[in-house]
């Protein structure tokens, strides 16, 4: 796997228990964290890495205790600030597996600015953004993915603040993965997570995940199984796009607008998804059609990969080069310069 | 300061000084083949012996003030001068033209003995245009020469200033030896042949001055000529102007009446060894890379652009064969981030900026405290508050080096000296990041970062080796001992506190770390009472006891009364004042503190011996704050923070006057 190239792997048969900490998993019962963790720790075992060569960095926020719980290396930091460091670790070591874990808080409000930083340098690392679209450490504000008008404690009349579509922003920020799914989804999850680790650069995956003390039920719509076909999108690469029940949804391009619509099933002109295609636009067009109030037409899969250069690697590169062309440094040669002189 | 006269031949002149390795000073100045193309030029003028000179070169900020000091000063310090620089300039990279706040200076102060500061006033002013004459001329002394640019004294240029008429026209600089030139016009006319635009012949007038002014003092121009072969080896026309520019500078002061005589400044004594001239910003990156190299680490620079620290990232971006890597960060705090997320994987991280991008860095630095991770943050001080004067310099960062931290969050402190200390200092400060796990404070400033001074040059096998002591193994066996051996990350070194450190990739030492507190020892999170203390205390515990040298005062006579106390960056003015102060009749004892957090053990010891203890400082009086606090010594504070270092005779009225209340 191409993202992974470089990470020493392990012939010694692994299992989940391996990546399970010492530590007492402490969220609040039925959190959609949970989910999360034990996929991730079900899933790397499949990767036969060194686990002495997995990194879990975080930010703050309760996604975050998540290196706490598991048995790799790991580093809790502080708000936000994940990608930084990650950035620094990933592009320093290239043969660690590089993990960040944050949140709707952590990622897309104090840091946005380095996940966009950090998505356009195309660093070398696999973000899980668990999105719950409420802040749960502090006890239930609204967060940047908040629906518009969303009563909280601290916006009793309802909030006031646009929400950011993850997908969308990351999409507009040059990312070369993207992907969305679903804490409950199993095999969603861990197909996604798989595709994202055998990504080189950066992995964006958004995961919508139900905090069920302050936002309980936030993606209800697109798990119960009385309604999800009517408003979930699963994008695969290479097939049509199509919803409902009996697939009798599709979407297709509005000639006139450009734009994405809903059209029959059977439409001749129902867009295939090609997730590889060099053009963000038409990813693009997919994460629009969510409706960021109710969740209607929400595509979930991988919206956009496509192949650039890691940023670690070209660094890599630039070291390597300077020392095949000019020589290995010589630091008595540094230090005296060209322009000396000798006093007796 | 004039001690004879004599004639000088052309063992002096242009051509003589052949640059430079390997020759030692007194070879240099006898050895010289006649310069044929000057040698029409010959006349015996008068040469004087002066003993040190301060020369300013100012001008527009487009003017080329900054290289034409650059290059006088590489001249003089290959002749063996001692020196010291000041650059100033303004925040704004071409403030409009002609104004008095787009004037750049650069000071140059060289002699024929060890000196200390750039000089507190100009024995010679280069004013380019009427406004670095109105901006300069109140730092000139009485009989102190002038050198002007009539071709700029136009009425436009005179009242851009506010001068309703030419000073050069009335008596108003009547008590200067003024040298009215048209360095502007001989430029163009020099430059005739070349068809170049009148803008762009007229951009050489700083290499006219420049050969003029190396004429005066005897300097070489063949350094300069190599150096514009060099710059311009691709534009042939604009590389032979600059040299026939510089030439004809050199052959106009040989050939006019109107310099009657010319300067020698013979080589400073020194002490044996190989030397070059280094900033302040230059000699911190080399240390930087020798930190890398003596403790085999490879070093991660991680960095935002900031006036004045942005050269030390770009001169660190030139060194990846020695496997440096630089990140230019989105901001301050990534920056950071990413050298703290290195260090975690084993790199010597690293982080550079000035006082407004460490306010940024706080929390992160607070979060290397809990980690206890290596990690170097190096200051470059500038006056503040806010942005305040970015390309000034002062000592205000201290209190924020200190405390600026939420909870308690002690980092160690180093601060450089002078310019060539920086190499010294930032070893230092890497080397108590990686011993003890720390993040470390190293404190330059404007004046430092961009001031330079001869340097000479170390020999690699007597730099400090630095050993990072990487985890390998286990370190804790449980009482049940069929239990297989654990890692416990805050396990520490008895002696010296320090936490182990397991980079990835080491297998069986896999742990998990962060802000939260930990138990001390195994390290998981604890929010124990008791804990909480004990790590509180332990850490301040571990920075308390890092090795630091004891003062060593400087007291020549044995019997002062009076303690002059300086930190970084001060050392060279207050040096100054103390030997004034001296040669004045007066006692007074030295010493200069380059370890800030922890102070050295006898530092309480050494002020309490004095009667009197005077501490200058381009603050209100920050350091006098912690030693007043720590030691109750009724510390006297001499705070300045007008952007420029002290200079030497202010402090010596300062140190004379509390030494005569003793």
């Amino acid at each position: 796997m191409p993202g992974l190239s470089g990470v020493p792997t392990t012939e010694v048969e692994q299992k989940k228990k391996d990546f399970t900490s010492d530590q007492e998993v402490r969220w609040c019962p039925g959190c959609g964290d949970y989910a999360v963790l034990a996929s991730v720790q079900g899933f790397l075992p499949e990767l036969g890495l060194a686990r002495e060569n997995i990194v879990f960095v975080s930010g703050i926020g309760c996604s975050s205790r998540f290196p706490y719980y598991m048995n790799t290396y790991g580093m809790h930091s502080i708000h936000g600030r994940a990608p930084a460091i990650a950035t620094g670790l990933a592009s320093s070591r290239p043969d660690l597996s590089v993990w960040v874990v944050t949140g709707d808080g952590d990622a897309l409000s104090i840091g946005g600015n380095h996940l966009i930083h950090a998505l356009r340098r195309n660093v070398n690392v696999t973000i899980l953004l668990f999105n719950n679209r409420i802040y749960g450490l502090t006890k239930g504000q609204y967060s940047p993915t908040s629906e518009q008008g969303k009563i909280t404690k601290s916006t009793p009349m309802g909030s006031l603040d646009a929400p950011f579509n993850p997908v969308s922003l990351a999409l507009g920020a040059e990312a070369t993965f993207v992907a969305r799914t679903i804490d409950s989804d199993r095999a969603h999850l861990t197909s996604v997570l798989r595709a994202a680790a055998a990504h080189r650069g950066t992995s964006l995956v958004e995961i919508y995940q139900n905090c069920n003390i302050f936002n309980d039920g936030a993606f209800e719509i697109l798990k119960n199984s009385d309604t999800r076909d009517e408003v979930l999108i699963r994008l695969e690469h290479g097939e049509p796009v199509r919803f409902g029940v009996d697939a009798e949804h599709g979407i297709r391009r509005n000639p006139s607008t450009s734009g994405l619509e809903i059209c029959s099933g059977d439409d001749p002109n129902v867009v295939v998804h090609d997730a590889h295609a060099s053009d963000p636009s038409r990813a693009f067009a997919l994460s629009r059609l969510a409706d960021p109030g109710t969740l209607a037409r929400t595509p979930i899969g991988i919206f956009r990969q496509v192949e650039r250069p890691a940023y670690g690697d070209l660094m890599n590169d630039q070291v390597d080069r300077a020392v095949e062309t000019q020589g290995e440094g010589d630091l008595a040669t540094l230090l005296a310069g060209n322009d000396t002189w000798t006093v007796e | 300061m004039e001690s004879a006269t004599a004639v000088r031949g052309w063992a002096q002149g242009p051509g003589q000084t052949k640059a430079v390795s390997g020759h030692t000073t007194s070879e240099r100045a006898r050895d010289g083949a006649i310069d044929q193309e000057a040698s029409h030029a010959v006349t015996a003028k008068q040469v004087r012996e002066l003993d040190r000179v301060v020369i300013r070169f100012a001008g527009d900020s487009g003017d080329g003030m900054q290289l034409t000091g650059d290059r006088f000063t590489a001249e003089t310090a290959s002749f063996g001068n001692d020196l010291s620089t000041l650059p100033n300039f303004p925040a704004e990279i071409r403030a409009p033209a002609g104004t008095l706040p787009g004037v750049s200076s650069f000071q140059l102060h060289f002699a024929d003995h060890d000196i200390l500061t750039p000089g507190d006033a100009p024995d010679v002013l280069v004013a380019m245009n009427p406004a670095a004459l109105k901006a300069n001329l109140a730092d000139l002394p009485k009989g102190a020469t002038l050198i002007v640019d009539t071709a700029e004294f136009t009425p436009r240029a005179l009242k851009k200033v506010g001068y309703a008429a030419s000073p050069l026209d009335d008596s108003s600089l009547s008590a200067y030896k003024v040298h009215a030139v048209d360095l502007t016009g001989m430029t163009m006319k020099a430059l005739e042949p070349f068809n170049l635009s009148r803008k762009e012949a007229s951009r050489s007038k700083n290499m006219f001055a420049l050969g003029l002014l190396s004429w005066m003092y005897g300097r070489s121009i063949d350094g300069t000529v190599t150096f514009l072969q060099t710059k311009f080896a691709t534009k042939a026309a604009i590389r032979e102007a600059n040299i026939t520019a510089v030439k004809a500078g050199w052959n106009y002061g040989e050939t006019t009446e109107d310099f009657a005589v010319s300067y020698e400044i013979k080589p400073a004594p020194m002490a044996a060894g190989r030397y070059r001239n280094i900033t302040g910003n230059l000699a911190l990156s080399y240390g930087l890379v020798a930190a890398s190299q003596q403790s085999k680490l490879p070093l991660f620079l991680g960095s935002y652009p900031i006036t004045p620290a942005s050269d030390i990232l770009h001169e660190m971006s030139k060194h990846k064969r020695f496997g440096v890597r630089t990140f230019q960060a989105e901001d301050e705090i990534a920056g950071i981030g990413a050298a703290l997320g290195a260090a975690f994987g084993g790199a010597l991280g690293v982080t550079t900026t000035s006082g407004p991008g460490v306010a940024l860095k706080s929390e992160t630095i607070g979060l290397a405290v809990a980690l206890e991770l290596p990690l170097l943050i190096v200051d470059v001080q500038r006056g503040g508050p806010s942005t305040g004067l970015p390309t000034k310099t002062e000592q205000s960062d201290l209190l924020q080096a200190m405390f600026g931290r939420n909870g308690e969050a002690p980092v160690p402190i180093v601060a450089a000296a002078s310019p060539a200390d920086c190499f010294d200092a930032a070893i230092e400060a890497v080397r108590i990041a990686v011993t003890f796990r720390t993040p470390v404070f190293l404190l330059s400033d404007g004046y430092l970062a961009n001031g330079s001074e001869p340097w000479s040059i170390p020999d690699v096998s007597s730099l400090p080796v630095i050993e990072p002591d990487f985890a390998t193994e286990p370190n804790h066996v449980s009482d049940d001992e069929t239990a297989p051996a654990e890692f416990w990350p805050y396990l520490r070194d008895p002696e010296t506190l320090a936490r182990p450190w397991a980079v990835p990739g080491t297998a069986g030492l896999e742990h998990r770390i962060g802000g939260i507190e930990k138990a001390d020892g195994i390290g998981t999170i604890s929010y124990d009472p008791a804990n909480h203390d004990h790590m509180v205390r332990t850490r301040q515990a571990k920075v308390d006891n890092v090795d630091v040298p004891d003062l060593e005062v400087d007291d020549p006579t044995g019997d002062a009364r009076l303690l002059v106390l300086g930190w970084g960056s001060t050392f060279g003015p207050i040096g100054a004042g103390v030997r004034r102060a001296r040669r004045a009749g007066h006692s007074v004892a030295q010493v200069h503190l380059r370890h800030l957090n922890p102070l050295p053990a006898n530092t309480g010891e050494v002020l309490r011996r004095y009667d009197r203890v005077l501490l200058p400082e381009m603050n209100l009086g920050q350091l006098a704050l912690l030693l007043r606090a720590r030691y109750l010594v009724d510390i006297i504070s001499y705070n300045q923070v007008r952007g420029l270092p002290f200079k030497a005779e202010e402090l010596a009225d300062v140190i004379m006057k509390e030494d005569e209340q003793l």
